[in-house]
């Protein structure tokens, strides 16, 4: 998986590709983690266009970024979800949890 | 016993988990399974498979997890069968609760997703190996179907 960010004023978006599965998303954690943590974004924004995969891990990573976030006070928005992302947040209900939006337009000027 | 469609003794490093969904993945559209049930096997292969090297094997990158695969017929209906054999310390996945998923936390969920995804999931333990054989029913394409079982 790759991650790479944009900041600009008040937002950061991270545009991930790849798959995020038990071997990627300790990495992920990890960026989500210090940017929420850290830096304090007011609104930290996924881009998951290019993501393919997503297991269990990977979703609880963006767990513990939606948590770090609601204690910083920040937002955290889903964009972007393969089918595959879209059937396992229904499957683990957090579809109703999360911000997600189809597109990044939508995202920015939620 | 049919011969299988697929054996492979894979070392238990995260990131051969996309090779084996790769594999997962074109077998199951190759027989004929929907996309959406080839996604629901993939998922619970990789769960599992995940689930091994995480619990069992405890991060330990050169153990084996064997990968057995076959297509059966049961009472009249094809299944795809997917047996996954490990030498780690006695864990029954089938008798661990799930996490209540009216819980928002990390963690948990990987069994929540193998069961909803296959329609049968059964555990063995005989002498020192774990033994997972997850089930899928094939469903015709056309046929209404979700990730909920056949």
């Amino acid at each position: 998986m790759q991650i790479s960010f944009r900041r600009m004023e008040k937002i950061t978006i991270f545009d991930l590709t790849g798959n995020i599965d038990l071997a990627t998303s300790p990495e992920l954690r990890k960026a989500l983690l210090h940017e929420i943590k850290n830096t304090r974004t007011p609104r930290v924004i996924l881009n998951l266009l290019q993501v393919r995969y997503i297991d269990s891990s990977g979703i609880a990573s963006l767990v513990e970024g939606l948590k770090a976030s609601r204690d910083a006070g920040t937002r955290f928005i889903l964009f972007g979800l393969s089918q595959s992302a879209r059937e396992v947040m229904q499957l683990s209900r957090l579809n109703k949890i999360f911000e997600i939006y189809d597109l990044e337009e939508q995202a920015l000027s939620s | 016993m049919s011969q299988p469609l697929l054996k492979v003794d894979l070392r238990s490093d995260p990131s051969l988990l996309a090779v084996i969904r790769s594999m997962m993945s074109q077998l199951c559209e190759g027989l004929g399974f929907s996309a959406a049930d080839s996604r629901c096997v993939t998922r619970a292969v990789d769960e599992a498979l995940s689930n091994v090297m995480r619990h069992a094997y405890k991060g330990d990158l050169d153990r084996t997890i064997q990968v057995c695969v076959r297509g059966l017929e049961t009472r009249g209906r094809k299944v795809l069968e997917i047996v996954l054999e490990d030498s780690g310390p006695e864990l029954d996945p089938t008798k661990l609760p799930a996490r209540p998923l009216e819980e928002v936390r990390p963690g948990g969920l990987g069994l929540h997703f193998i069961r909803q995804s296959m329609d049968e999931v059964e555990y063995e333990r005989t002498g020192s190996i774990n033994r997972l054989r997850l089930s899928k029913y094939l469903v015709p394409k056309n046929a209404p179907q979700d990730c909920e079982g056949a």
